[in-house]
């Protein structure tokens, strides 16, 4: 509603109440962590050794020319950048859009968003469930939820297989209940990928949003109720908004991680079904254009986070509000 | 439901003897023989237990009691969010029992106002009329007003993080007092609030009454601000109703122990019921070697060895032991300024407390150790129901 001149209160600054002695002390604060900066220093030293340094490599990569058996010539090209998107055609060298590139940039970003959407559907009733479950019992649902994360992720991914597959667990079942005649072909489809992901990333959902109801304040519910709001009203316009910063911490950690994915598409997509992380792969192995797999990367990581700014913007709108509400 | 076989009936003829008097208001909300019962088994609590009270429309109805004695839980079945274990809860004649809390034209301020976190202050208060899909216009209207009402005009469009715990106070009262409802419940709303605020919220509390003449039912565990602003006031323990009265009712007439001990200090005095009539009975304070005049409680006439208890200013002191109605040790003499408390040992070792206002030549003279007359006027002493 008044959403806008909301946002606009809340630079107002805070410290309208505040005494002298406070400031003196909030000042000194200040001061120290000044005086101390050298004991981030690890910690800068290993975000440029680990972060910027690779990533300056593989902008540089992509401006090179690939070399014959891999690796990279020491040649200024821009064709890996024009080969992002566009092709050559091997007859008349026209310039035309690189068809496949694009279908599978259109599959990752349509893959990632139903495996983020499919998330949050089944994550948030299930945070809320066992943000609501006493406190004892909630700690049994979250220890089931993050067991998965203790096995390597090939070998759930290759479980999920045994379920999809024509003599699988799935279709053993509709083929035994006479659903279907013959079992269904399920594996290394795009639903095959989105159920995989959607299983392996769940938890990323689950967790993030289970901290925000956790520490929810549920008399905000009771006096939603006391208003005249029904249970539906309530979730929409109390609980939604209030839960908001948990759900677009878990939907930017499975969003970002499925647009990248790799041993899922990979396994339960077969061959064909690729994902951006699959043509990356492709392009330094077997299609042996290591500028290329570095201009796709980089077209990857700026997708991220035009992405990620696009979605903060739209859905955080109020989060500095909730700041120290 | 009805037809229950509850413990006490005593309650209930209670509520609706102290239906007299002040004209008879048509009653707004009513609970009749109403129990919530938690757990079940060893674990089981009866919050509320076999409670019947009768709230009259306009009225600032008051639940006294201490922590843990059942009256939030009573309030919250009025509001909705528990449903009776037996009994009925009427408002305006009607079962509202089963009704959700959305279906029931009843507003809370709770105790930790429990205001939405992302909205304004106008948005906190248009909350209950945009649910109920009341027309943009009168939304506006209702809110400004509102606004206005509790005095918050120029902060409409603050955060709630950003308003002090008086305005949060404020608001809460706005947002729940919005869509008019019938009835307005507070649940302890002024006990997160400094004395000074308290005080100012007191006053504010009664004339936001007076101005929307909608009851209100209040509670808390403060028995100078249940006597300061209810109507009347039904104090709690246990559970149980022990006594609806007007605050002086309550604090001049105390039926039961428990009510005179938790409002205000009181004198206990042991003795035997000589005779009785019209609601006054002779109790002879045989230690004592006194006969003085008492008020019976309503209800049930007790017999045989009863309790008196004798307000600490309804007494008074004479210098002259012989001229009491009985005679004590003085043992203590504390100066308060506007009165002064005299701790007097009486002959069985129990003590007793006189107040006194100071007065510009007021007793002089007296001093610990010595021996004063306790004078008990005929309309100083109530007989307790238990």
């Amino acid at each position: 509603m008044a959403l806008a001149q909301d946002v606009a209160e809340s630079v107002v600054p805070a410290e309208i109440g505040e005494s002298q002695a406070e400031r003196v002390a909030r000042e000194a604060d200040a001061r120290d962590v000044r005086n101390r900066w050298w004991l981030s220093a690890p910690a800068i030293v290993i975000i440029s050794a680990a972060s910027i340094g690779p990533l300056l490599i593989v902008v540089l990569y992509s401006f090179l020319a690939p070399g014959d058996y891999g690796n990279v010539k020491w040649q200024f090209s821009t064709d890996a950048w024009y080969n992002v998107i566009l092709q050559r055609d091997i007859f008349d060298d026209s310039l035309q859009w690189a068809d496949a590139h694009l279908s599978i940039f259109w599959r990752s970003a349509k893959l990632s968003l139903w495996t983020t959407f499919l998330t949050l559907v089944f994550g948030v009733p299930t945070a809320y469930f066992i943000a609501t479950r006493p406190e004892k019992t909630r700690n049994l649902w979250l220890f089931l939820i993050t067991i998965p994360f203790w096995s390597n992720l090939l070998i759930r991914t290759i479980a999920v297989m045994e379920l999809l597959r024509a003599e699988g667990a799935i279709n053993n079942l509709l083929v035994g209940l006479d659903v279907v005649d013959q079992p269904i072909q399920l594996m290394f489809t795009d639903f095959a990928i989105a159920f995989g992901m959607v299983y392996v990333f769940l938890p990323l959902m689950v967790l993030p949003v289970y901290a925000s109801i956790e520490k929810m304040d549920f008399r905000l519910v009771e006096a939603g109720y006391d208003l005249y709001a029904n249970r539906w009203q309530v979730f929409w316009r109390v609980t939604l908004p209030i839960i908001k910063p948990g759900i677009i911490a878990g939907s930017i950690l499975v969003f970002i991680p499925s647009l990248g994915a790799y041993v899922t598409p990979r396994v339960l997509g077969g061959g064909k079904n690729l994902m951006i992380g699959n043509l990356i792969e492709l392009q330094f192995g077997q299609g042996r254009n290591w500028p290329l797999g570095a201009a796709l990367s980089f077209t990857l990581m700026v997708i991220v986070l035009l992405a990620l700014m696009y979605y903060v913007r739209i859905a955080g709108g109020q989060q500095s509000r909730q700041g120290h509400a | 439901m009805d037809g229950q076989a509850g413990p006490s009936g005593a309650v209930s003829s209670q509520s609706s003897s102290s239906a007299k008097g002040k004209g008879d208001r048509k009653v707004a909300v009513t609970a009749e023989r109403v129990s919530k019962i938690f757990g079940s088994g060893a674990d089981e609590v009866r919050a509320v237990d076999d409670v019947s009270v009768a709230i009259r429309q306009n009225e600032f109805f008051t639940l006294l009691g201490p922590s843990g004695c059942g009256k939030t839980t009573l309030l919250r079945l009025v509001a909705g969010f528990e449903h009776p274990t037996r009994g009925r809860i009427l408002l305006d004649e009607q079962d509202i029992s089963s009704l959700p809390p959305y279906k029931r034209p009843v507003n809370t301020v709770f105790q930790s106002y429990a205001l939405f976190p992302h909205l304004t202050v106008a948005g906190n208060i248009s909350f209950g009329l945009e649910m109920l899909g009341r027309p943009k216009a009168e939304i506006e209207r209702t809110v400004d007003e509102m606004l206005k009402l509790v005095r918050m005009s120029e902060l409409k469009n603050r955060r709630t993080s950003q308003i002090s715990g008086g305005q949060q106070q404020r608001v809460a009262l706005a947002r729940a007092l919005a869509p008019r409802p019938k009835v307005l419940l507070l649940d302890e709303p002024l006990s997160a609030l400094d004395l000074k605020l308290r005080k100012e919220m007191q006053i504010e509390l009664k004339r936001l009454q007076h101005e929307t003449g909608i009851t209100f039912v209040f509670v808390t565990h403060d028995q100078e601000e249940a006597l300061t602003m209810s109507d009347r006031v039904a104090v709690m323990s246990k559970g149980k109703v022990l006594q609806i009265g007007s605050p002086r009712d309550i604090y001049d007439r105390p039926a039961e122990r428990f009510v005179a001990n938790f409002i205000g200090d009181t004198n206990f005095l042991e003795g035997s019921l000589e005779s009785s009539a019209n609601g006054q009975a002779s109790i002879r304070l045989q230690q004592y070697g006194a006969v003085i005049k008492a008020a019976l409680p309503e209800g049930k006439v007790p017999s045989g060895r009863v309790s008196v208890v004798v307000r600490p200013e309804h007494a008074a002191l004479v210098a002259d032991p012989t001229k009491g109605t009985m005679r004590g040790r003085l043992e203590n003499i504390v100066y308060f300024g506007t009165d002064t408390h005299y701790h007097l040992r009486l002959v069985d070792g129990h003590e007793f407390i006189i107040r006194q206002q100071n007065r510009r030549g007021a007793i002089e003279g007296l001093a610990t150790g010595a021996e004063a007359g306790i004078v008990i006027p005929d309309d100083a002493a109530q007989v307790l129901r238990d």
